[in-house]
């Protein structure tokens, strides 16, 4: 497989890509890959097609007159001749800004995004100086992503790693099926937060809406606030030591600590009565539901 | 409010899964012949006393003050044998035998961890092929 050039790729159509390099004849059996970690394998940090870039290397663009898809192919030409900061000006609530980065950078956006902003992100630190829409972060895979203003719904849908942070109040179904990282919010938000949520930890310094946690699967969720009510099979639990120190220093990295502390936060996981439905439990689920 | 009964199998020591590969502990385990649940406690947080050279240098390139997404990546252990969950490749990794397990799970998460960021950048990965394989030219 390693004999194959891009550019010899570059000249096959997808199907011959994909027969060439052997991807049809895998056997997909059971759920393992069957694969074993290498031992000595050296010490990389970066994706294997990731540009070098360097933090110091800062440009600045002005996005007034582009549309979404200029302002995302000038961030990734830019990354590709090494800049590791970029400063984007006069975003104007554009949608879509800032996605599909999967590597290191810096990026600083000086205004408000529409919606899906900074979706599909692997590695980056962003910070935002204004609002944003509907969907930040959405499928966010690792990176930082920080907003010092509001945001809108599904908040973080679907995260699956990193550290999306809103310095105020957010809309709701924030963290919708999230499956890893962590969401804080420094304000309140909004109903059904938390919907169906996997895996990964949520604070909400203020208060949370209807309906949190509702049919949450694994997780915690962290609330300073009041809780209007609680989903399906969301139930609180003792806030362990563990716990205090993680929100401590969660919350002192971004400058978040409420003024009383962490010590009166509410902890809120699973009661794991939704896991593995079949036709086996009829009644249970007849219960539940 | 529904639902106040953890319904997982508590996790008693750390080699647990090594020991009993099934893990069918609860009787609803029992009749439906699977485990249910992780085979590591998701919710774990990191030990940051722990941490290895490595990781810390992986943190600086990154440019964070943490372990960010690696916070959720922990040593899981599949049919009886230590193994990490790829998500990249939606699978289990194995960890070799050569490599001692530690007598605690945040040192094996911290190994874990390690062992992880190694086989995601390196051009072994299958996400190298994928990416040959479907990417724009």
């Amino acid at each position: 497989m390693a004999s194959i050039s891009d550019s010899d790729l570059k000249e096959m159509t997808q199907d011959e890509r994909v027969k060439a390099l052997g991807m049809t004849s895998e056997q997909l059996t059971g759920r393992s890959m069957f694969m074993e970690f290498d031992a000595d394998a050296s010490d990389r940090f970066l994706y294997p097609w990731a540009p070098e870039v360097d933090f110091n290397k800062r440009i600045e663009i002005d996005s007034d007159q582009m549309t979404s898809t200029e302002v995302n192919e000038e961030i990734k030409k830019f990354m590709d001749q090494g800049y590791g900061t970029i400063v984007l000006k006069n975003p104007r609530g554009k949608h879509s800004i800032g996605v599909g980065i999967l590597s290191k950078l810096n990026l600083i956006i000086e205004g408000s995004t529409g919606y899906f902003g900074v979706g599909l992100i692997d590695g980056p630190n962003v910070r935002i100086t204004g609002r944003v829409g509907w969907s930040c972060g959405e499928n966010m895979m690792s990176g930082t992503v920080l907003i010092e203003k509001n945001a809108g719904s599904t908040f973080g849908a679907a995260i699956r790693g990193g550290d999306l942070v809103c310095r105020g109040s957010v809309g709701s179904r924030t963290g919708i099926d999230m499956k890893g990282g962590t969401i804080l919010v420094g304000g309140d938000t909004g109903a059904l937060s938390g919907f169906m949520m996997q895996r990964g930890r949520m604070v909400v310094c203020g208060n949370a809406g209807k309906n949190l946690g509702d049919s949450m699967y694994d997780g915690t969720i962290y609330v300073g606030g009041e809780i209007k009510s609680l989903g399906v099979d969301a139930v609180p639990a003792e806030l362990t030591d563990l716990d205090k120190n993680w929100l401590t220093r969660k919350l002192t990295q971004y400058g978040m600590v409420p003024t009383k502390g962490v010590n009166h936060f509410q902890k809120i996981v699973a009661g794991k009565m939704l896991w593995n439905y079949d036709n086996l439990e009829p009644s249970e689920k007849k219960l539940i539901l | 409010m529904a639902g106040t009964q953890y319904r997982g199998s508590e996790i008693k020591n750390v080699d647990q899964f090594i020991d009993d590969s099934a893990g069918l502990s609860s009787e609803r385990e029992k009749e439906i012949g699977q485990h249910i649940g992780y085979r590591y406690d998701v919710n774990l947080v990191p030990d940051y006393k722990v941490i290895t050279p490595f990781l810390s240098k992986y943190m600086e390139i990154m440019g964070w003050d943490d372990l960010n997404w690696l916070e959720d990546v922990h040593m899981g252990y599949e049919d009886g044998k230590p193994a990490v969950f790829d998500r990249n490749i939606n699978g289990w990794v194995r960890v070799p035998d050569e490599i001692e397990l530690p007598d605690n799970q945040q040192d094996r998460d911290m190994i874990a961890r390690e062992l992880l960021v190694k086989f995601q950048m390196s051009d072994r990965h299958p996400l190298v092929t994928l990416r040959k394989a479907y990417m724009k030219f």
